[in-house]
């Protein structure tokens, strides 16, 4: 099976957020970047794929901050070709901008399958993985938790609320919305990474305006972005495992969850 | 121009699910602002539709949609939409909700906002209050043009009013794009066995990630059983088969309410917090300082998970 992981790098906002001075957008230059935690998911699943079915995976992205980087890390855990879409333009690239890139390239490719993560923190004009889809014309599904092989496609398990969760069958090519996977992301060292980066191995492709690539952007106007008023902070106990769990049982015990 | 808004609904069992009632209310206000009629949507097998508060029940009937599918859902909704033309469409950011908004926005060329938290009218214009990054930033965002899609949050209105007369019901004939569709539904996966109901149990012990590995949940185990708790867990832990399906807590898992939620582990993704919320009490452990988790408890420590897990149920055993 022949599958394309779609990878997109995110700012990492996980020592803090820092706004632009317009109050319009992250700082982005200000903040390092992290590859969106559901595209490694989704990254597994095509690798565990690959395993199953004998398959090739190539790893395809546009040329976002620290996306090297990330590309090689697919390399090293597996991938076996990694393609960079250059020329687009730096910064903010919505997500509909973003799946019209993408598709102009898919579209030149044969493949089976086309994997990315459901969501991304910053899809503010909705997840990649329905609109590359819906533009491309293929049967999708979004939430995806579990993928089998069959005969002529193959079953993906969707999660909807309330525990529901729901098999599909769908004809390939398909895209896929990966929210989780039966395994958790594999680990590559920094030695193997830097090893696949000696290989040289991304393929640089120029898709800009020249090419006929569709820009068409979000329709939406983004006035200020601001955190939320300060919710409620737990009150703190202490750090230390005994004393915590000292504290825990006396709120349990004030309340009469235990005696 | 036509100004009505038109509200996605979905069904589970006998009824919808709690956001389409809640998109109803605001659909309302929407519609009123606007001078337009409210209209929900309901594709495939619809539970009874005099409890929707809309002007008018459209619904779409054919064997391709007897069973949710994006493909067959997707292609009905776009033949609806682009039929009545409504300013508004308004989904729930559901899974339906995330296949169904980005298909919408690129078949009807309509822009589209996701995790909206907010929606309203002013004058023309359509403006959206939108999570980001989990919820740690909000954007407010105006759509171009006079028409779009707005995918918002449960929880962010309070439900419609039970209407006081029935809806008018009309009935669309099915595009014969639902003739092409391929997708076909396989029913539920095999082996997801009877459980117990963790939206019963009083007390539960909630794992997630932070854990590390698989052999740990039995240490948490531990705790609950001291405890007579119920072991639940987020959506990452039970996809890893840590947990089977149905201790699955949150907006795609099931919404508990229990007398303490005492969490290890969590980070606190917003689709977590949707199912823990009701709880009276939550006490989290998390040893990043900065996790979300601890903004919705009202205790929490940054103590190691399998140390504090390990304390608590041998101080319970020794009681
Ligand atoms: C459409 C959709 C629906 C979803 N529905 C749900 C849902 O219903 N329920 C749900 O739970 N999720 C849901 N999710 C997934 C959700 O976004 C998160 O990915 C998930 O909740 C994260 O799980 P986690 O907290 O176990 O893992 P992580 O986010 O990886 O968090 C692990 C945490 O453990 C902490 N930690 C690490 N080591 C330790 C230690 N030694 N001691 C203590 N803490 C430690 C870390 O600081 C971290 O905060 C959904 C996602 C999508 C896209
Ligand atoms: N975000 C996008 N993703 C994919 N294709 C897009 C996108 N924006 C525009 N397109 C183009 O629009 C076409 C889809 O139009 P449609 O006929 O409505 O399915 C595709 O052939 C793409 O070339």
């Amino acid at each position: 099976m022949d599958i394309i992981v779609a990878l997109k790098q995110v700012p990492d906002v996980g020592a803090g957020i820092a706004i632009n001075d317009e109050g319009t957008d992250l700082a982005r230059d200000r903040l390092g970047f992290v590859t969106n935690p559901f595209d490694e998911w989704a990254l597994e699943e095509a690798l565990l794929l690959k395993d199953m079915t004998d398959g090739w995976v190539t790893v395809v992205s546009l040329d976002d901050p620290g996306i090297d980087h990330a590309l090689y890390r697919a390399l090293a855990l597996g991938a076996d070709h990694a393609v960079k879409l250059v020329g687009t333009g730096p910064a903010w690239i919505d997500s509909h901008r973003r799946a019209g890139i993408m598709a102009s390239w898919i579209r030149e490719q044969l493949y089976d399958l086309i994997l990315s993560g459901v969501q991304a923190p910053d899809d503010l004009d909705g997840q990649l993985p329905a609109l590359l889809a819906a533009g491309l014309g293929h049967p999708f599904a979004s939430v995806v938790v579990a993928v089998e092989v069959t005969e002529t496609g193959l079953i993906a398990t969707q999660e909807f609320g309330g525990g529901r969760v729901g098999r599909i069958e769908l004809a390939l090519p398909a895209v896929l919305g990966i929210q989780g996977s039966l395994r958790d992301p594999r680990y590559v060292s920094d030695m193997r990474i830097r090893l696949a980066s000696m290989g040289g191995g991304i393929e640089e492709v120029r898709s800009d305006g020249e090419t006929g690539v569709p820009t068409a952007g979000s329709g939406l106007s983004v006035r200020r972005v601001f955190t939320p008023e300060a919710s409620r902070r737990a009150v703190m106990l202490p750090a230390s495992p005994h004393e915590a769990a000292d504290a825990i049982l006396g709120l349990l015990r004030e309340r009469g969850l235990i005696a | 121009m036509n100004h009505d808004v038109l509200v996605l609904a979905e069904a589970a069992g006998d009824s919808f699910i709690d956001p389409t009632f809640e998109l109803l209310g605001r659909a309302r206000d929407l519609a009123t602002a606007w001078g337009g009629r409210v209209l929900a949507l309901v594709l495939g097998p619809s539970p009874d539709p005099s409890m929707l508060n809309a002007d008018v029940v459209l619904t779409v009937s054919h064997p391709k949609l007897d069973a949710y599918t994006p493909e067959a859902h997707a292609r009905a909704a776009q033949h609806v939409v682009a039929e009545l033309d409504p300013k508004l469409v308004l989904l729930a950011n559901t899974t339906e909700g995330m296949d169904l908004g980005a298909a919408l926005s690129l078949w009807c060329q309509r822009p589209l906002v996701a995790y909206a938290v907010d929606v309203r009218a002013e004058d023309d214009a359509i403006v959206a209050t939108s999570q980001l990054f989990g919820g740690r930033l909000l954007a407010e965002v105006a759509l171009e043009g006079d028409r779009g899609i707005c995918a918002v949050v449960g929880g962010s209105f309070p439900p419609a009013r039970v209407p006081t007369r029935p809806p008018v019901v009309e009935v669309v004939a099915p595009p014969v794009s639902l003739d092409g569709v391929t997708t076909v539904p396989r029913g539920m996966p095999p082996g997801e066995d009877e459980d117990i109901d963790i939206t019963k149990a009083p007390m539960l012990v909630a794992i997630g990630r932070g854990l590390k590995s698989q052999d740990n949940v039995a240490v948490a185990q531990a705790l609950a059983e001291a405890l007579g708790a119920s072991l639940s867990g987020t959506s990452q832990v039970c996809d890893l088969g840590w947990l089977p399906r149905t201790r699955h807590v949150g907006k795609s898992g099931v919404k508990v309410r229990p007398r303490a939620y005492l969490s290890f582990g969590i980070s606190g993704a917003p689709e977590h917090l949707e199912g823990i919320r009701e709880s009276e009490l939550i006490i989290a452990c998390n040893t990043d300082e900065a996790a979300p988790i601890f903004d919705a408890a009202q205790y929490g420590t940054t103590a190691d998970a399998i140390e504090l897990l390990r304390a608590l149920t041998s101080r319970v055993q020794q009681r």
